[in-house]
């Protein structure tokens, strides 16, 4: 509190909290922090399997009114869902534990296939958005913490506000309004034109991300119809995450934009584009890099709702037919890959800041 | 009024035995306390969050029509008929009024958002008092089990939630309170992170020893000498959440997993009837709702962002630092996790920080 009195001086004085306390190294916390992988996914796949049954059985709900009720407990019986919560939940376990999330009631496909065939496309989307995130928000950030409190700056802030304020749905509809139907000069939706999306997928090996397969086709027009199909979702969904880099980096270039070294630099007669680029930009990219891996969930969640509205074929595109279907097997399931996904996101951006970054490790 | 009076304030010294008066209350504090751009920024949240809260208070007096209503005086409203005329913002495909169901679709939001935050107010306060008072194995399973939760994608978890609550599907109060106990369920890790750790701090206080040591029992410590200090940075993740829940509640009711349309006007779900519109042209439909999304987002989070940037000495306006009074609280709380240049108090990491004690 007394840190106020002395004003600027302090401002400047952004000084590392280090949290050495001796003992450990690298490998210590690298090993705690990977079994720590383990309770994270337990507790969320727990979670998820408690909620969905505390409706009842997933036949029910999928088919419920549909068929006649000695049809319906017979089919409960068969897929064994009238035995105790607590057997299911060892057998669900065991299974998961086997790679096997069970099978879908509406198209009765392995969900570990769907998990495959439809994840590639939710990867490509989110690596495309990234790119875009990275584009627009890193840059943005630096000048907004160059501007700092002028015009500039709370202009940028307020885009960055907009960018989180419109959900993904939203701005996708807008973008589809102005560029596919008023401008046409991009498609609607789908991930690629019907002819395309026939001659990727007949292709040996596909790889099932239409741009590598599209560019081992060899067709200069294939690929550029998979990058206009592309355009529009992955600007959707990388402004979302965009307006959280421009925050983040605005909020640590300003605190390292205060710190000694970058007055001795400017002392020294070092150009403030050089100043902001270098000297504050570099150190700022720590913190970044571990909320990256907080902004992986955050980009899957709106990956669900980017590919409903751009017809998108992903795992969130397929969620969201499955759960009109009321298929709780398959909505178990993609559920409990994406918390997998997330913990193992998680571990990997944990494990890069604590390489980068030798204050983390203890 | 607020800034005539600013130089003022900053002459008094601020000793902490200063009565409290009306000027030191969250919003009207940070008011007092920003200049400039921040100023500008927050009163702007503090206008449109107005709006939105008087709209969803007025809307029966406001809307022309109910939000199921799909005729007048024994007349079918036309369907997809453009704005103007007889209906402002036009109808919908279902024959719908697009205005009425804007305007009694903030009704619906802030009895979401006000249930939502209350809820997790609550349990996530009282678990992160426990826990980080109590401390040994029931703090260590705690933290990890809100570390997973808060890891995993909001909207998911609210889809798994609603599931759970309601099978998906149902009447307006079942609607709204399993989209809030959903958003509930979500965000009450966040409360639980700041309390606790707010609580692990406190209990090392001087004053926490004094009173131990004068014989307080553990329940007055802990609701007189730690909660009391522990809540300063409510209002901010307050602000902060209830924007988060009315985005999580757009997007349940996009997936179909909100209210029903006949129950209640929920903006999500128009927006999702909207987007097949959208490829014949027709715009309306989508338009408004998303609008009105996007500045009841855009108030409550101006409101938020500016007064977690007024508590955080290193983000306030420089020539506020001279004029700033009172306390200051040291944590910083962004949706995404608190960041501070060192970048060692990133949410994930916490469950570490469990771990290792």
């Amino acid at each position: 509190m007394s840190v106020l009195d002395t004003g600027d001086a302090t401002l400047a004085a952004v000084t590392p909290t280090g949290r050495t306390r001796g003992g450990g190294g690298l490998g210590r916390y690298l090993v705690i922090r990977f079994l720590l992988i383990i309770p994270t996914v337990f507790i969320l796949v727990t979670l998820v399997f408690l909620l969905m049954r505390s409706t009842g059985d997933p036949i029910t709900a999928a088919q419920g009114g549909r068929l006649p009720p000695e049809q319906l407990a017979e089919r409960i019986h068969a897929a064994g869902y009238d035995r105790p919560l607590l057997v299911q939940y060892g057998d669900y376990l065991g299974g998961l534990l086997r790679g096997d999330f069970g099978t879908t009631l509406s198209d009765n496909r392995p969900v570990t296939e769907v998990l495959v065939t439809y994840g590639t496309a939710t990867l490509e989307l989110a690596v495309y958005a990234l790119i875009v995130a990275f584009l627009v928000g890193i840059p943005l950030g630096m000048l907004a913490a160059y501007l700092r409190d002028r015009v500039g700056d709370a202009v940028l802030r307020v885009f960055a506000i907009l960018c989180y304020a419109t959900p993904v749905f939203f701005a996708g509809l807008l973008l589809k309004l102005v560029f596919a139907i008023k401008l046409g000069v991009l498609p609607v939706s789908g991930r690629a034109s019907t002819g395309t999306e026939l001659d990727l997928q007949l292709q040996d090996g596909s790889t099932g991300i239409y741009l590598i397969d599209a560019i081992r086709l060899g067709d200069p027009a294939a690929v550029v119809d998979v990058l206009q199909h592309a355009v529009l979702p992955a600007v959707a969904l990388g402004l979302l995450t965009a307006g959280i880099f421009l925050r983040l980096v605005r909020t640590n270039v300003i605190g390292t934009l205060g710190t000694e070294y970058v007055d001795a630099a400017r002392s020294r007669g070092v150009s403030e584009y050089r100043l902001v680029r270098r000297h504050a930009y570099r150190p700022a990219l720590i913190p970044i890099i571990t909320v990256i891996g907080l902004q992986i969930a955050l980009l899957l969640g709106g990956a669900v709702l980017t590919e409903t509205t751009f017809e998108w074929k992903g795992l969130g595109f397929q969620l969201a037919q499955y759960l009109t279907a009321r298929d709780f097997v398959a909505v178990q399931g993609i559920v409990a890959l994406l918390a997998v996904i997330v913990a193992v996101t998680n571990f990997i951006v944990d494990v890069l800041a604590a390489l980068i970054d030798p204050r983390v490790r203890y | 009024m607020a800034a005539s009076s600013t130089g003022a304030v900053a002459a008094q010294p601020t000793t902490s035995g200063r009565r409290r008066t009306w000027r030191d209350l969250p919003v009207v504090h940070q008011l007092r306390q920003s200049v400039g751009v921040q100023r500008g920024m927050l009163v702007a949240g503090l206008v449109l969050t107005g709006i939105f809260v008087a709209v969803a208070l007025l809307a029966p007096l406001i809307a022309p029509y109910r939000w199921a209503q799909r005729e007048a005086d024994g007349r079918a409203f036309d369907t997809l008929s453009p704005p103007g005329g007889g209906h402002l913002l036009g109808t919908t495909q279902g024959g719908y009024d697009v205005l009425s169901r804007v305007l009694w679709g903030a009704q619906t939001a802030l009895e979401t958002m006000i249930v939502a935050v209350v809820l997790s107010i609550f349990v996530g306060v009282a678990l992160g008092l426990v826990s980080g008072y109590v401390g040994g194995w029931l703090d260590r399973v705690l933290v990890v089990v809100g570390d997973a939760i808060y890891a995993f994608p909001t909207l998911l978890l609210a889809i798994v939630v609603s599931i759970a609550i309601s099978g998906g599907q149902s009447s307006k109060w079942g609607g709204i309170l399993a989209a809030a106990f959903s958003i509930t369920v979500v965000y009450i890790p966040q409360y639980f992170r700041v309390i606790r750790s707010e609580t692990v701090r406190i209990k090392a206080e001087a004053y926490v020893e004094s009173a131990k040591v004068v014989g307080a029992s553990t329940s007055r410590i802990m609701f007189r000498h730690v909660l009391r200090n522990a809540t300063r940075t409510l209002p901010l993740i307050f602000t902060l959440n209830a924007s988060e829940a009315l985005l999580t509640l757009a997007g349940l009711g996009f997936l179909g997993f909100g209210i029903e349309p006949n129950s209640a006007a929920e903006w999500g779900y128009d927006l999702n009837r909207a987007v097949g519109d959208v490829t014949s042209g027709v715009w309306w439909t989508g338009l408004f709702p998303g609008l009105a999304i996007v500045l009841s987002v855009l108030g409550v989070t101006l409101v938020g962002e500016s007064m977690n940037d007024l508590a955080d000495p290193r983000l306030r306006g420089r020539r506020a630092v001279s004029a700033a009074s009172g306390t200051v609280a040291a944590t910083s709380v962004v949706p995404t996790g608190t960041l501070d240049t060192a970048g060692l108090e990133t949410p994930s990491r916490d469950a570490d920080e469990g771990f290792d004690r």
